[in-house]
């Protein structure tokens, strides 16, 4: 009885001390917020699950193409579409830098 | 003892409910140690709910019978292994285990994806806890394996039937099933509540998913194994509702995994994959609830209890507000695109979902509407075999085609001219194996020839797919065909792991069909020295022997088998045991096996009688060795589509860097 009273509160005071964990290594935080992806991160999340998606999808059309599920005539049909798609899924995901307006020297 | 198993359970109940109500403060608030706080919870609720397992198990190996549950399932001369499986022999024991299984995924879940999908995990815990405390809530106040009696001489024993080493490994692997499909089901729904409809919750528990799909399955396949060596009618699969409520989440679960890979590869089917998950749940609930309720009869009728209305109530809160937040979450999850063609992979993997929903409900149908019935009618009536059957050929004959057709088919769109070249090679198997078939005399039975020469043309199909796979990567670079083979499989392991679960359908197809359509029943009463024949085998009755161990006394026929002439094959001993504590008599059915034609010769002494008489019934089972052989293929399966790989692993790792939390 009294073994079993030890370990159930020691159980208990492990379980307590498990869930203040984050309280007790940080009593102060300076910043307590959860992290998430913010409106430009979600962009750039969805961006990079459609160059995914393009991508795989040429890779599956170029496998189907030599394992001849797809004739020569609907690959050529349907590669230029898809690749059209891959660029155009990784333009916008990696944008260009904006090229700075130059100032004028002076001398 | 029973105080710590108590103390224990009530810290869980307490931690879990802290993860519900905490977790979903901090996922509302946004508050980053609140919300860890609450993680940590789940995973300290694993550390209590196995202190209360180990409190229990230690009473069962004990044999403490002032623990009412051990004394109800165990007795004294209980052999030891069978006195530690008495854990989920009964329905409290069965509860504690779902709370333990379910503690250990969710820690397990918690571990996996906290540095990678913060915002996400933080509405996942609460669901998780929500389910958690529902059986912790069951365990402290409703159904409790620790409630206390001054202890009896001897307890009630085991029923017969879970004597057996199965005990050890069927129930635990549904549980590991059952409760597995709550992770995918808690990550969808964290994903709806936290407006993060992006694939990361598909991503995240994509394993979980495949893992509990795996288990959900080789469970059944035991269970099966389990019926056809104990429980002594002949069969394997009876169409029990409790049998049922194990395959039809596993159906829902098989067709979100298929509908799952058309979201990753189109971004297509996201409402259809929120709904596939939440059913999949749901009916893993209801399968538990149809265990241990007991409103309806069945094999499985030893675990009745008064639990029903508070499962049915989960059951009805858990699917109303799953699909009020699916409702209110369609703007977030449209489609992105559209069906390009109905001749297409895609295309296959919806007519395969819809199917599986088909075959799914409609055996949902058969095992509710005998409680319907009875509550609108006031009269008992029963779903019988006929009915699933007529189904199973509707609905799983077309699926079994698909198997073949689906990755025959390319992507997007595929055309009537590559299609006619790529069905050649298949369909003339299929034909020609279905004529060869039709000549050896196997038309007695219409599905059964349809069932086999579908089943020649998946295999076909199958066989040819990696044919082809290889000849391409070889064609890529200078490799050897061995090497070929590996790097095909191993780039693609969902794809080609697939396949080779879908030999294993065929396998097991091939053993249904052959052990049910073309099986030989004889039955006849035999005295000593008389004989009978069955599938050109002469069997020959020689008398009864008996044995008496701690618990139970066994009566054996002694059988002698002749194959046609005098050369003897076999000796076999079927028969009975009568359990003294537990005042039952069991069946104790004799199967030889014949590995050579995967066929089994089936022994059942129906009755014994008092002038020294047997009533035999004999059973030839053509092919069903094939159903075991299938359990094996499909781990082999599983195991190649779960095993992680590295350039995936990166390749996400990259996409998700941005989204990944502070460490």
């Amino acid at each position: 009885m009294t073994a079993a009273l030890i370990i159930g509160a020691i159980v208990a005071a492990a379980c307590v001390a498990v869930v203040a964990l984050p309280f007790l290594r940080e009593p102060k935080a300076a910043d307590d917020v959860l992290d998430a992806p913010g409106e430009r991160e979600q962009r750039r999340l969805a961006g990079a699950e459609e160059r995914d998606r393009a991508l795989a999808a040429l890779k599956e059309l170029e496998f189907d193409h030599r394992t001849g599920k797809v004739s020569d005539d609907d690959y050529r049909a349907q590669v230029g579409a898809l690749r059209r798609r891959v660029a155009d899924a990784v333009r916008a995901l990696d944008p260009p830098e904006r090229t700075e307006p130059k100032v004028p020297a002076r001398g | 003892m029973p105080d710590l198993g108590r103390a224990a359970l009530v810290t869980a109940f307490g931690l879990l409910l802290y993860a519900t109500v905490v977790g979903a403060l901090a996922a509302w608030k946004r508050r980053r140690r609140l919300a860890a706080s609450a993680q940590n919870a789940l995973i300290a609720a694993l550390v209590a709910s196995a202190v209360a397992s180990a409190v229990l198990l230690t009473a069962l190996a004990r044999h403490d019978f002032s623990f009412q549950y051990v004394a109800d399932h165990t007795s004294r001369e209980l052999p030891l292994r069978y006195a530690l499986t008495a854990f989920w022999g009964g329905q409290e024991g069965s509860l504690l285990l779902w709370l333990l299984v379910l503690c250990g995924y969710g820690a397990a879940a918690v571990l996996t994806t906290r540095r990678v999908s913060r915002d996400l995990l933080a509405w996942t815990v609460p669901v998780l806890g929500f389910v958690g405390s529902f059986f912790a809530f069951m365990l402290v106040f409703v159904s409790s394996p620790f409630v206390t009696q001054r202890a009896p001489a001897d307890g009630a024993g085991l029923t017969p039937s879970l004597q057996n080493p199965y005990m050890a490994i069927h129930p635990p692997m549904l549980y590991l099933g059952y409760v597995g499909l709550t992770i995918p089901f808690a990550f969808g729904m964290g994903a709806l509540l936290s407006r993060r409809t992006d694939e990361r919750w598909i991503v995240a528990t994509r394993r979980w998913t495949l893992a509990a799909w795996t288990f959900l399955g080789v469970g059944q396949l035991l269970g099966a194994h389990w019926a056809y060596v104990e429980i002594g009618w002949g069969g394997y699969y009876a169409w029990d509702p409790v049998e049922n409520a194990a395959l039809m989440p596993w159906l829902a679960a098989t067709a979100f995994l298929h509908s799952v890979m058309i979201q990753e590869k189109r971004g297509m089917l996201r409402v259809w994959n929120m709904v596939l998950v939440a059913l999949a749940f749901c009916l893993s609930i209801f399968g538990t609830f149809l265990t241990r309720s007991g409103v309806i009869q069945s094999i499985h009728s030893f675990a009745q209890s008064p639990l029903g209305g508070w499962f049915l109530g989960f059951i009805c809160v858990v699917t109303a507000g799953t699909t009020v937040l699916i409702v209110a979450r369609l703007p977030l999850l449209r489609a992105r695109t559209k069906l390009e063609s109905l001749v297409s992979r895609e295309a296959t993997f919806l007519y395969n979902n819809l199917l599986l929903v088909a075959l799914c409900l409609t055996i949902l149908w058969g095992v509710v509407y005998p409680l319907l019935s009875e509550l609108v009618r006031g009269q008992t009536s029963t779903v019988s075999k006929p009915y699933y059957n007529f189904f199973l050929h509707s609905f799983g004959l077309p699926l079994l085609l698909l198997m073949g057709i689906g990755p025959l088919v390319a992507w997007r769109r595929a055309s009537l001219r590559t299609l006619g070249r790529t069905f050649l090679w298949p369909l003339v198997a299929a034909i020609v194996a279905g004529a060869a078939l039709l000549a050896a005399g196997a038309g007695s039975s219409r599905i059964g020839v349809i069932a086999y020469t579908f089943c020649i043309f998946v295999l076909s199909s199958i066989a040819l797919e990696f044919v082809r796979g290889t000849r391409a990567r070889k064609a890529l670079g200078d490799e050897s065909w061995p090497h070929a083979f590996s790097s095909l499989v191993a780039r693609n392991r969902r794809r080609y792991g697939g396949y080779v679960v879908h030999a294993s359908v065929v396998f097991l197809a091939i053993g249904i069909a052959g052990s049910s359509a073309y099986q030989t029943v004889r039955e006849q009463r035999l005295g000593v020295g008389q004989s009978m024949t069955v599938a050109g085998r002469q069997l020959v009755f020689r008398g009864f022997e008996q044995r008496r161990t701690p618990n139970h006394r066994a009566i054996r026929a002694v059988v002698d088998v002749y194959d046609g002439g005098a050369h003897r094959i076999a000796r076999m001993y079927p028969g009975k045991n009568q359990y003294f504590a537990e005042q039952e008599v069991s069946n104790e059915v004799a199967i030889r096996h014949d590995l050579l034609d995967g066929s089994d010769l089936f022994l059942i002494a129906d009755q014994v009688n008092s002038d020294g008489s047997i009533d035999l019934k004999a059973l030839e089972k053509p092919l069903v060795n094939l159903i075991w052989l299938a359990g094996f293929v499909f781990v082999g399966g599983s195991l190649i589509a779960l095993w992680p790989d590295a350039r995936e692993e990166r390749r996400l790792a990259e996409r998700y860097a941005g989204a990944m939390a502070r460490a």
